[in-house]
């Protein structure tokens, strides 16, 4: 196992530069048209976040809003189940509209209001971000339209409803697999045509600079709120962090305070099918070096620069592309990233509901799947901390059928 | 002398203004896209720009994005978009220029595409998501300037910006005529009158303007006011509507003719 100290000694931890680099990868990968709106947002940005009536205006809006700080909460009949290392769950499955989703969207359209945007867009794949997205503009009276695959609104139907609740348009995207790389697509070829008064809330620490920097500090509040509740909780800092990595966004605001460190970092990827079929969706694991929506980092893609399709139970990780910090992690060896299958998120999601009256998002399965393995091979002082990035009641049509299933293959699995 | 800076110089000498044709190369596969393409260069065009399928064309309206979802679907990629240049320069001294999306380059490999792209007979190569900010990894791996790189400019471009792009630009500039993707309506002639006399300010380099050009009368109006007209969507439109007919080079062939004559007896600014 790598040691996290000796690999911080080797990072940059100020990334990314000037340009939006985080090493060789982010950047600024966009058409003539965004290059304009990418820059000025970069400007307001650094000029607004460091306004303290900014910071206060936010602060206040996570706190009574958002539902802010979210609990650390120590998981202890899954901890005995498993018999080893401790873990505890960061509830941001508790917070408002039920992902940590707010937390970025909330700042996003905060600043949009400063920067006197009326009307925002989002892509979503989940859904969470969309209903954050349309959350966050019925709080300041914008306009909201969500640009959101065809497969997606198929699988996530209840998270359709409550963005149309919440009073923004859910446009369908039926191009490629009708996921949210087909969504993310369709919001920035959107976004080129009502560039001079539309603010494109991104929901990842993906996309051109500034958005990789701008997300993962609207997130790291997640990072923030660990650190102190751990030491409150244990008197020291937790041996390991886990977090499912789609575009990256939770795992981003979990690590980030916690770069410098000894703290292991780990990144759960979809490995779908496995990811020996190709069915998967696991850039870092995977994938190689290449350029998507606007940033370069690691996507999966065949030998002539063609974007393969990702595939994941999980709409949230269904996506070819990772945030260009994640892949800086992965080559400076601050961070490990890993994989699970459909079915072993699906076992983890089960876990959860019996053993401690919480279902998880299907993607935050992915990290606690991951994290239940690692912790029965650690010793019990051990502290992991997983974060529950999503309530899964949006994913009960999926997951509920596919339990049923595999219930039944291990039935006929059983010697008779 | 470049092949690109010889036809403006010879179209200027004639007072003649450049259609610029865009074709996603293999639409619907190589054996029937190498007919249509060459037709077109017979029919007068002046320069043709061939787009390299993409998986993810953000900077595209439904037609490029079916066109190119088409040409992928027959198994083309950058590798046989160089061997149907490599092919069609033996028939023509048109220049010609590869329109593509970043990855399928960064895959290729930026000393590779240079070298590759020379030796099939490319003359530039435009870029859609790669603004000056990033190219400097892909030039600075070319060992010489052989190879035009084509930088586009926006109505959202400030006239700063404008001439730093202009500066790192060689070829032409070409200018996207309005906000939003491709195969859009509503040209505005006396808007893009405007946006190139700031672009004329900064720059002597040929200015061709594309996006939202379809009919000969709209190829008039903007041969008037720019040094070429691009026409691409209309192109593939056609293509779509006629995939399986046998004279569809002899369709394409008559579009361009039609256009490259309109853009002679430019009609006057804002008339129908």
């Amino acid at each position: 196992m790598n040691s996290p100290q000796a690999a911080v000694a080797g990072a940059d931890l100020r990334v990314p530069d000037a340009a939006g680099h985080f090493g060789p990868y982010g950047g600024r990968y966009v058409a003539e048209t965004l290059m304009p709106a990418i820059l000025e947002l970069e400007e307001a940005y650094h000029r607004i976040a460091a306004d303290p009536q900014f910071q206060q205006e936010l602060s206040r809006l996570l706190r009574d809003f958002a539902g802010r700080p979210t609990p650390l909460f120590a998981a202890e009949r899954l901890t005995r189940h498993i018999g080893g290392a401790a873990i505890y769950l960061k509830r941001e499955d508790l917070a408002h509209t039920g992902a940590h989703k707010i937390n970025n969207t909330v700042g996003q359209a905060l600043l949009a209001r400063w920067m006197g945007k009326r009307k925002l867009i989002a892509e979503t794949g989940a859904g969470q971000h969309g209903v954050a997205t349309a959350a966050a503009a019925a709080l300041f009276g914008m306009q909201c339209r969500i640009f959101m695959g065809e497969e997606d609104i198929r699988r996530q139907a209840p998270n359709v409803q409550r963005m149309q609740l919440l009073g923004a348009a859910v446009v369908p995207v039926a191009s490629g697999n009708g996921t949210l790389k087909d969504a993310m697509n369709e919001a920035m070829r959107y976004w080129v045509e009502a560039v001079s008064d539309t603010f494109y809330v991104i929901g990842s620490v993906a996309g051109p600079h500034p958005y990789p920097m701008m997300v993962r500090d609207f997130q790291q509040i997640i990072g923030i709120e660990t650190r102190r509740q751990m030491l409150a909780l244990a008197g020291r800092l937790p041996d390991a962090l886990i977090a499912c990595v789609g575009g990256g966004s939770n795992a981003m605001g979990l690590f980030h305070p916690f770069i410098a460190d000894p703290v292991e970092l780990i990144g759960v990827e979809a490995a779908g099918s496995g990811i020996g079929t190709g069915r998967h969706a696991a850039a870092l694991c995977a994938g190689s070096v290449g350029v998507l929506h606007g940033s370069k980092s690691y996507v999966l893609q065949d030998a002539d620069g063609q974007i393969r399709e990702a595939h994941s139970i999980s709409a949230g990780l269904d996506y070819p592309g990772v945030g260009p910090e994640h892949a800086l992690l992965k080559e400076n060896r601050r961070a490990r990233y890993v994989a699970v299958t459909d079915d072993e998120a699906l076992h983890a999601f089960q876990a959860l509901c019996r053993l401690e009256g919480i279902i998880p998002a299907l993607e935050s399965a992915h990290a606690l799947a991951w994290a239940m393995q690692a912790a029965k091979q650690r010793p019990r002082q051990d502290l992991l901390v997983v974060n529950l990035s999503g309530r899964g009641d949006k994913d009960l049509g999926i997951a509920v059928p596919r339990l049923q299933e595999l219930g039944q293959d291990r039935k006929e699995d059983r010697p008779t | 002398m470049n092949r690109i800076d010889a036809t403006f110089a010879r179209l200027a000498r004639r007072n003649e203004k450049a259609l610029v044709g865009f074709v996603t190369a293999g639409d619907p596969d190589v054996g029937r896209s190498l007919p249509v393409v060459t037709a077109m260069c017979t029919a007068g065009l002046d320069l043709l720009e061939l787009g390299v399928p993409f998986s993810d064309p953000t900077a595209d309206g439904p037609v490029i994005q079916r066109s190119s979802a088409r040409a992928l679907a027959a198994g083309v990629g950058l590798v046989q978009v160089l061997d149907m240049i490599a092919v069609l320069r033996r028939k023509t001294q048109i220049p010609m220029v590869v329109f593509s999306y970043y990855n399928p380059i960064l895959a290729y490999g930026a000393a590779a595409f240079h070298r590759d792209a020379r030796t099939a007979g490319a003359d530039g190569l435009l870029v859609v998501d790669l603004p000056p900010e990033e190219s400097a990894e892909l030039t600075g791996r070319w060992p010489d300037n052989d190879l035009c790189l084509i930088r586009l400019t926006s109505p959202t471009t400030p006239p700063e910006r404008m001439r730093r792009i202009a500066s790192s630009a060689s070829g032409f500039l070409y200018h996207v005529s309005q906000l939003g993707v491709t195969g859009g309506g509503g040209l505005r002639p006396e808007e893009i009158a405007r946006q190139l006399h700031e672009l004329r300010a900064v720059t002597r380099l040929p200015i061709c303007v594309g996006f939202g050009i379809s009919s000969p009368a709209q190829a008039a109006a903007v041969a008037r006011i720019a040094d070429g007209v691009v026409v691409g969507s209309a192109f593939e439109r056609l293509i779509e509507e006629h995939l399986d007919r046998p004279d569809l080079p002899e369709i394409l062939a008559g579009r361009v003719a039609e256009l490259k004559r309109a853009t002679l007896r430019p009609a006057p600014v804002g008339g129908s």
